[in-house]
């Protein structure tokens, strides 16, 4: 255990180490500033936002079509609210949708992976140890400690996002929500709907 | 290659190298869900090698056959496994 834990801040001490070389290499050679790069991770996550899987999820709510072709593939159906996935890594998004006898929820046990292009930045929690280790053994208790408490025969599954496929909740529509529009509807989904430890 | 519904077991195993197996979904029974397409191997990839791919299959695990008796008895869990950390259901 001590020593593979020594052995990944090892790992990720050289490549950050590469990585400043090879900026300072860049740099010398009047290729690039740092400055430079620093605006272009800006201009990447400035297109990650949470705003995005609201979107989805409205979307979904309110367009049956759209929402099979959402829960059939995700990767090319969000391009049609126009979350452009060409700036990252080749991996498949993944809808899932909660019903009246299912409740899903997301995490990643041996990192952090996450749908950054539809949620933005992870909230610190997501990435703890705690929420990591103890939601896959005890979701019920989990959910619980964020407010959310789901009938006993409703079936709760974890998604762990083990490889190459980022997942995304689709909660349940709220009741009373009739007549409201799309950008209404966004307005309601939360961050936390959208990793399945909140309802909505 | 394996089909959707099939019955799986995970494989035992620990290698030295980078996983993407989680040590708690080490030889259990599942069934696969889908398959997610086919992608380059990441235990091969963290060693330099980029010319491995493999499938990987979605495969959903109960509660009770990754925790025991005491789990939630209408619990399950999906993960993401590549093909290698995977044999047929005996």
């Amino acid at each position: 255990m001590t020593h593979s834990h020594e052995h990944d801040h090892n790992a990720s001490a050289a490549i950050s180490n590469r990585v400043k070389q090879l900026i300072g290499t860049l740099e010398r050679r009047g290729i690039l500033t740092e400055d430079q790069v620093d605006a272009t991770i800006r201009t990447f996550l400035s297109s990650a936002r949470p705003a995005n899987g609201f979107s989805v999820v409205a979307r979904a709510w309110v367009d049956a079509t759209f929402k099979q072709r959402l829960l059939a593939d995700a990767t090319s159906a969000v391009g049609e609210i126009g979350v452009d996935l060409s700036h990252w890594a080749p991996v498949r998004i993944r809808a899932v949708e909660n019903t009246p006898v299912l409740h899903n929820v997301i995490v990643c046990t041996l990192c952090s992976c996450y749908p950054l292009s539809l949620l933005g930045p992870s909230p610190t929690w997501y990435k703890s140890e705690a929420y990591r280790s103890r939601v896959v053994r005890d979701p019920r208790g989990v959910l619980n400690e964020f407010g959310v408490y789901l009938a006993p025969d409703k079936e709760v599954r974890v998604w762990d996002s083990t490889s190459e496929v980022r997942y995304l909740v689709v909660p349940e529509r709220p009741a009373g929500t009739d007549g409201r529009s799309e950008a209404e509807l966004a307005g309601l989904v939360s961050t936390n709907g959208l990793i399945g430890t909140a309802l909505v | 290659m394996f089909e959707a519904g099939e019955l799986i077991r995970t494989r035992v195993m620990n290698p030295d190298g980078h996983t993407r197996i989680p040590a708690y979904l080490r030889g259990r029974p599942g069934r696969i869900l889908n398959c997610a397409g086919t992608f380059l191997f990441s235990d091969a990839r963290a060693s330099g090698r980029s010319d491995v791919v493999e499938p990987l299959y979605t495969v959903l695990f109960t509660a009770r056959d990754l925790w025991g008796a005491d789990a939630d008895v209408t619990g399950s869990l999906a993960a993401d496994l590549f093909e290698s950390y995977l044999e047929k259901h005996t």
